[in-house]
């Protein structure tokens, strides 16, 4: 029984060590390169792909949570396999999100919350970071408007 | 780098435009035999058969040269096949071109053909989160997605319209009505762009192209050979650019879930680097140029070409669409063929087939869609894996 109910509890990440799963304040996780400080997402290890930098020792590190949006977009229809496939009628357009971030000067795409569409958004809001199911249940992450 | 490493365009071919469920290699015989009979050589006078290769044909797409070669009948001339996703065609430009500036052959036939499945390109079956494309289909986002992104960054930044990414469709449908070659040949107004269905705002699916079969031949020699043949006057390549990206991008590209980062050294434009290298190889600068062939996969991403083409300033592309200046008769027509939009990309061959259209425009052969007094052309086209290019043509 207690056994039945762990299994439930425990959130089963889309991607295996591509973000944490704190459910309050997620991150992506990333590599920098020691050498020239450069950022990978997802994560490079062996050797910097910067042309100038022979660097080829990474650390892991957690991604700024939030940034500006770059830009946005939506899919009005069912993306094909392997995004988990629901009934066609069933199907709910998600927006899709472009968020710059800051510190590592980066932009990473990821969806928008459940509930938000394009119609609320505008280059320059600040997103943040959260974790939320796909169909199949597995977490993902997603941009979501700081109010 | 300036006339004397240009090289002669002496013939150009092409197989329309379509779905016709036919194996590639037909397709490309028949555009290889119209280049042939246009440029007057005789196929045994071929030194070189460069062929640019379609991933998507199995074993004989990926030794083009060699399948062109042997359905053209084997005449023992030298062969490459190159593959460099949508810029193949001019890779396998580039590798004529090398031959020819060598001095280790005189004219050659490059070639690149296409056979596409029905319906929107997919990934490989399995699960593979250590590839970027399965990782983003797994995540929803699809090619039109990073489209979107691209046009709804111009609405933000720069005010541009739905009305003017349906303009942009209007104008090269009317451009590719008269064009043989074209698979889509149908005036459309601003009601039917609107009429179709929302795929990733702010694009519908009559701003997306589509994919074809298709097949462009060119025949290409020394400026000495084309003399010697009577051809002195033939149009010229005056520089094909394949340069890759420099680190760090700016743009998040397909099939990539975020750009690099540009915490070490600036982040830089890929599309812009393509032309300016051609430019720069040329010795011609935008101010020279009358027509130009860029790869419209959106109609949104025609007006960014416009400008990465250094043909306005950064964000004035739908200015210059506005008054008109982009299309025929205007001061400055982008895409007289009908692009992407009337043709539907055919990969291997659409980076010759911009070379065709720009050939026949500067020879004045472009019938109602002919620009007036047409000197200098440039394409421009974008694909995977870094891979892009840009070709300038004279007269």
């Amino acid at each position: 029984m207690s056994a039945v109910l762990n299994e439930q509890a425990a959130p089963v990440p889309v991607l295996e060590g591509w973000f944490t799963l704190d459910q309050q304040r997620p991150h992506l996780l990333g590599t920098r390169c020691t050498a020239c400080g450069t950022y990978y997402f997802p994560k490079l290890k062996g050797y910097c792909r910067n042309p100038d930098c022979n660097g080829e020792s990474f650390e892991e590190v957690p991604l700024s949570r939030s940034g500006k949006l770059w830009s946005f977009t939506n899919a009005s229809y069912q993306p094909p396999e392997p995004y988990v496939q629901v009934d066609k009628d069933a199907f709910v357009p998600f927006a899709i999100a472009a968020v710059e971030l800051e510190k590592e000067k980066m932009i990473v795409l990821g969806q928008v919350v459940a509930g938000t569409g394009v119609e609320s958004l505008r280059a320059g809001l600040t997103m943040e970071l959260v974790l939320e199911p796909l169909a199949d249940g597995k977490l993902t992450w997603k941009w979501k408007p700081v109010a | 780098m300036s006339t004397n490493r240009d090289i002669a365009i002496l013939g150009v071919g092409m197989h329309p435009w379509g779905k016709w469920g036919k194996n590639f290699v037909e397709y490309g015989v028949k555009a290889a035999r119209d280049a042939l009979a246009d440029s007057g050589v005789n196929w045994r006078d071929i030194q070189f058969v460069s062929g640019a290769a379609t991933i998507r044909n199995g074993y004989p797409g990926q030794v083009a040269g060699a399948t062109f070669a042997q359905a053209l009948g084997w005449q023992g001339a030298q062969v490459n096949t190159s593959y460099a996703a949508c810029a193949s065609g001019s890779q396998a430009l580039a590798a004529a071109r090398s031959k020819i500036l060598s001095g280790e052959c005189e004219v050659a036939l490059v070639i690149g053909s296409d056979t596409t499945p029905k319906g929107f390109l997919k990934p490989q079956p399995g699960d593979r989160p250590d590839d970027p494309d399965w990782v983003r289909f797994r995540l929803g986002i699809t090619n039109p997605t990073y489209f979107a992104l691209y046009a709804r960054r111009r609405i933000e930044m720069y005010g541009d319209t739905l009305e003017d990414f349906a303009q942009v469709k209007i104008k090269n449908a009317q451009h590719g009505l008269s064009n043989v070659n074209a698979r889509y040949r149908k005036v459309f107004n601003a009601a039917d762009v609107a009429a179709s269905p929302m795929v990733a705002d702010p694009l519908r699916l009559m701003d997306i192209c589509a994919t074809s079969d298709g097949a462009a031949a060119i025949i290409v020699s020394s400026v000495e050979y084309a003399r010697k043949i009577g051809k002195a006057k033939a149009p010229r390549i005056a520089a094909i650019s394949t340069v890759t990206p420099t680190f760090a991008s700016a743009l998040v590209e397909m099939p990539d879930i975020a750009t690099d980062s540009a915490v070490a050294v600036p982040a830089q434009s890929f599309r812009a680097a393509l032309p300016r290298k051609a430019y720069e190889e040329a010795g011609i600068g935008p101010a020279d140029v009358s027509v130009a062939e860029v790869y419209d996969l959106s109609t949104a991403l025609e007006l960014d070409w416009i400008e990465d083409l250094q043909l306005c300033a950064r964000g004035d592309a739908a200015r210059l669409l506005r008054e008109g200046a982009t299309r025929v008769g205007g001061r400055l027509p982008v895409n007289p063929s009908g692009g992407l939009a009337c043709f539907g990309e055919a990969v291997p061959a659409q980076a010759l087939a911009q070379v065709c259209e720009l050939t026949w425009q500067l020879r004045g052969q472009a019938g109602e869609r002919q620009v007036a007094n047409a000197k200098v052309g440039i394409t421009a086209n974008q694909g995977l894996f870094g891979h892009g290019s840009s070709v300038i043509v004279k007269a």
